[in-house]
């Protein structure tokens, strides 16, 4: 009887390379990294000799030379003498305030209609229903046309909100919605009103607080707050009384209608406003589909388990329904949030001054450094993007089950 | 078992009892307007202001559409007409009448040799007959005037039928190539038309002659019989090696460092064939293609490409080496971080300077690219979920039946991964679609590009509603008809729910 012995050790053989599982992979990765490198070197030896032939070179300098054009709407102050570098601030503040506004007002309009399209109420529902798919199967860049039309050509010219004109101002005389744009009243901050803002705030940390105290005290009593009403007293109470306190500082300066156009006042222009409500309802339509299928994602046992321990209906809703509806509800939300900011580039299509028009378009076109500049661009929207998704991938790992 | 105790049993029925009716008020529609419209007080509101929302829509919108005026030759003509009927606000249809062909085709040139044989021989024979109008030596001003009238006078839906009868046979073809592959109820066999419609459909489109298409799927077609002639006599790999050889050999130069004049083939004979045999239609530039026909082409190609382009990237997303894991996510990464817009002015700004020096192409072709990358990465990441979805037995039992990496993937992985995430990729490509729009801006007639181009012209200055409406329409039918094919699919491979 032969030992058992161990099978005599192979030699590596060049073959194996190919067919052996353990290295056929380093192979296909180093064929890939090799194909890689003569992509890239390709490319950028195509780049710069086309960069010589057209005798240009690479460089950021542009960035620090003076603008020479102005933006219509700034959020911070901006002249035609500053920099390019501080135009690309002006239009990046600008793309996130149209997206910051886009995704609060989408939400709002989205929960409404993705909660009123599961109502009970047929008629509702199939309202809702319309209006989604509507808005879902048509392109955004319409309705942005669109709000753009009518905010330009079927509002009233300013001249016609004089006395006897057709048109008049809404809201106690404070807002005008003209072809010019939309005039809302602009606060005057008067001596004194940083302590109603401090004090405003202060209630905000408080009505943290409160309810943080409240939960603390019903997990150790068993007794519950008010925490609702006490939350809303906490919000306005303080600051209205520091307000009479203090002889009312925060004065309102309203639009007036002056000459051939009106003075005071912020002035809304069409371009961000078609944008803003656009973006918005579209959005919206998205958002309604994903918190319906949140809501329908929890299944009805958790409402009759919940019933069946006594609880409140909505005590229910707020302690079964909604943290586990949130948990599907959150990630695809906001990844559209992060699509409206990227829609948000559409706003070439109104002339609303966002970074993709100041550093990607009029700068590029005066300077003629588009290589640079489409760099810079792309760079700021995969930033952003990817700090939104990073910021969801947190939020995922806080509310994902914890299973055993 | 009723049988045995019936007779043992007293009491057990033997006898169904007859159906009765219902109690009153639990059928009928008096019921479900109670049950469903004002089932309590809130709901009873909500249906009053729901109903109100209706009317006072309805009440604007119907007068205005239905009081439409279709004739008219621009917006102060249609006012005039409105105040003479008396009518406050009445739609002025007739700027979609008279521009549809526009909004469907852009300015693809039409057919006007054709045209005028089948309706308009009168007026040909008195312009002295085919040849003095359409021929080599007339003069094109004659010609232009001729069209027009012709044009004025046959009518508009004659010359969509006929004078675009190109675009529209492709439409028709791609229908056909399409419906095996949406349908699995048909025959089998007209998949081999649907692998031969994109050289059809290219012929059809741009014209020329027939070789260019032609030879690019012969070519293909040889690429491929050559690596399976030599792959069982010499092995997989060189069967590969043989069949990117040739490939190269067909359509680049496989040999950069030396000028035979011979390589790549496919020019060469293509210039040989078109000298002996001119067979083919006139030639149309992509700047002519505008319209509907634009956003169809750009959004079926982008589609049809970035399918396996976005399975593929993400496959390598979930492979175990480092390296193909890294490309692929960098890849998706970069496409989805930033926005279509800024892709398609890299496209159309910035292409030229990563290519040779002195390569020009399409800017048509190179929009597709670009759409197809950007869609295939979308696609990936939602592939990337149903492959994610799938449970790690399935991905166990294809290895422990000893299948490679590919079968496993073909026959085991891919159909269940796809399966589940077959809503999310219609989504994308009714997306793909929406976004055809955006080509506008890097100066492609798109339907919205041309509404704008109608709103610049003196007649129609200040309309609005009645071409985005109609814009919105078109797209809306296209997108919806996609999503309840998605349901559809759907319900059909919803195999584990029977």
């Amino acid at each position: 009887m032969a030992d058992i012995t161990d099978p005599p050790r192979e030699s590596f053989r060049l073959s194996q390379l190919l067919y052996d599982a353990r290295y056929r992979s380093l192979t296909i990765q180093v064929v890939a990294a090799i194909l890689i490198m003569l992509v890239l070197v390709e490319l950028v030896d195509n780049t710069v000799t086309n960069l010589a032939a057209l005798g240009k070179d690479i460089g950021f300098g542009f960035l620090w030379t003076t603008a020479g054009y102005d933006i219509n709407q700034q959020l911070i102050p901006f002249s035609s003498q500053d920099t390019h570098a501080r135009a690309a601030l002006v239009g990046i503040l600008n793309t996130l305030l149209v997206a910051f506004l886009g995704c609060i007002l989408a939400t709002v309009i989205g929960v409404l209609a993705g909660v009123l399209r599961l109502s009970n109420n047929w008629l509702v529902a199939r309202i809702m229903t319309v209006y989604v798919e509507a808005m879902r199967n048509t392109p955004l860049l319409i309705w942005i046309l669109i709000v753009f039309a009518v905010m330009t050509e079927a509002t009233p010219q300013p001249r016609e909100f004089r006395e006897g004109g057709s048109a008049s101002m809404l809201l106690w005389e404070s807002v005008a919605i003209s072809n010019r744009g939309v005039y809302i009243p602009r606060p005057i901050w008067g001596e004194g009103s940083g302590l109603v803002v401090a004090i405003f705030l202060a209630s905000i940390v408080g009505i943290f607080a409160l309810r943080r105290y409240a939960r603390l005290r019903q997990a150790k009593t068993g007794q519950q707050l008010p925490v609702l009403w006490m939350s809303v007293g906490l919000f306005f109470v303080p600051a209205i009384l520091a307000y009479f306190v203090m002889g009312r500082p925060v004065t309102l300066e309203y639009p007036e209608l002056g000459g051939f156009n009106f003075t005071g006042g912020i002035q809304v222009r069409n371009s961000f406003i078609a944008l803003w409500l656009a973006l918005s309802l579209y959005t919206s339509a998205f958002i309604a589909e994903i918190v319906r299928a949140g809501i329908l994602a929890v299944s009805k046992g958790q409402t009759e388990a919940a019933f069946a321990l006594g609880i409140q209906p909505n005590r229910t809703m707020q302690l079964i329904i909604l943290p586990q509806a949130l948990r599907v509800i959150v990630p695809p939300l906001i990844s559209q949030y992060l699509n409206l900011t990227k829609n948000s580039s559409l706003a070439i299509a109104v002339g609303y001054m966002d970074v993709r028009s100041t550093l990607g378009g009029i700068t590029i076109n005066q300077t003629g450094r588009e290589l640079e500049g489409m760099l810079l661009l792309g760079l700021f929207y995969l930033i952003t993007s990817l700090v939104i998704s990073a910021m969801m991938n947190f939020y995922n790992s806080s509310v994902k089950l914890k299973e055993r | 078992m009723s049988e045995a105790h019936a007779h043992s049993v007293a009491y057990v029925r033997d006898a169904m009892l007859p159906e009765q009716a219902p109690p009153p008020g639990e059928t009928g529609a008096l019921h479900w307007l109670r049950a469903n419209l004002f089932s309590s007080i809130p709901n009873a509101l909500l249906t009053l202001i729901a109903l109100y929302f209706i009317w006072s829509l309805l009440a604007a919108i119907l007068p205005w559409t239905l009081n439409g005026i279709w004739d008219a030759g621009s917006l102060s003509e249609c006012r005039e007409i409105r105040n003479a009927r008396g009518i406050e606000s009445a739609a002025c249809w007739a700027v979609v009448n008279e521009r549809w062909l526009q909004l469907i085709f852009g300015f693809y040139p039409t057919d006007d040799r054709l045209l005028a044989s089948m309706f308009y021989s009168e007026g040909l024979a008195a312009a002295g007959g085919a040849e003095a109008v359409f021929g080599p030596g007339a003069s094109s001003t004659d010609r232009i005037a001729f069209v027009g009238q012709m044009k004025a006078e046959i009518g508009n839906l004659a010359i969509f039928f006929f004078g675009y009868w190109r675009p529209l046979l492709a439409l028709i073809l791609l229908v056909v190539a399409v419906a095996p592959i949406l349908y699995s109820s048909l025959p089998r066999k007209l998949l081999w038309f649907s692998l031969a419609f994109p050289f059809v459909a290219v012929f059809l489109l741009w014209g020329g002659t027939i070789w260019g298409p032609v030879l690019v799927a012969a070519g293909l077609v040889a690429s491929l019989l050559i690596a399976r002639v030599v792959a069982p006599a010499a092995g997989a790999l060189i069967g590969m090696l043989a069949g990117i050889v040739a490939f190269l050999a067909i359509f680049l130069n496989p040999l950069p460092f030396l000028d035979l004049g011979l390589f790549p083939l496919l020019p060469n004979v293509k210039a040989v064939l078109d000298a002996a045999m001119p067979i083919g239609l006139p030639a149309i530039e992509s700047a002519d293609f505008g319209g509907f026909m634009l956003a169809i082409i750009i959004g079926t190609s982008g589609i049809v490409l970035s399918l396996p382009l976005g399975i593929l990237l993400a496959l390598g997303r979930q492979s175990s080496m480092p390296l193909i894991k890294w490309i692929c996510v960098s890849f998706i990464e970069v496409i989805r971080g930033v926005p279509l817009i800024v892709w398609l002015f890299t496209a159309s700004l910035l292409l030229n300077y990563f290519l040779p020096p002195g390569t020009d192409f399409d800017l048509l072709l190179r929009v597709i690219i670009m759409v197809t990358l950007f869609a295939s990465a979308y696609i990936a990441e939602v592939v990337r979920g149903g492959l994610a979805a799938l449970p790690k037995g399935q991905y166990e039992a294809a290895d422990s039946l000893g299948l490679d990496y590919w079968k496993s993937m073909r026959l085991i992985v891919l159909p269940q991964a796809l399966k589940i995430s077959i809503p999310a990729i219609v989504n994308t490509f009714i997306g793909l679609f929406k976004d055809t729009t955006l080509v506008v801006f890097i100066g492609l007639r798109d339907p919205l590009g041309l509404t704008n181009a109608i709103r610049a012209t003196g007649e129609w200055n200040g309309i609005y509603w009645e071409l985005y409406i109609f814009v919105g329409l078109m797209f809306f039918v296209f997108c919806f008809f996609m999503s309840r094919y998605s349901m559809y699919l759907e319900r059909k491979l919803a195999t584990d729910r029977r």
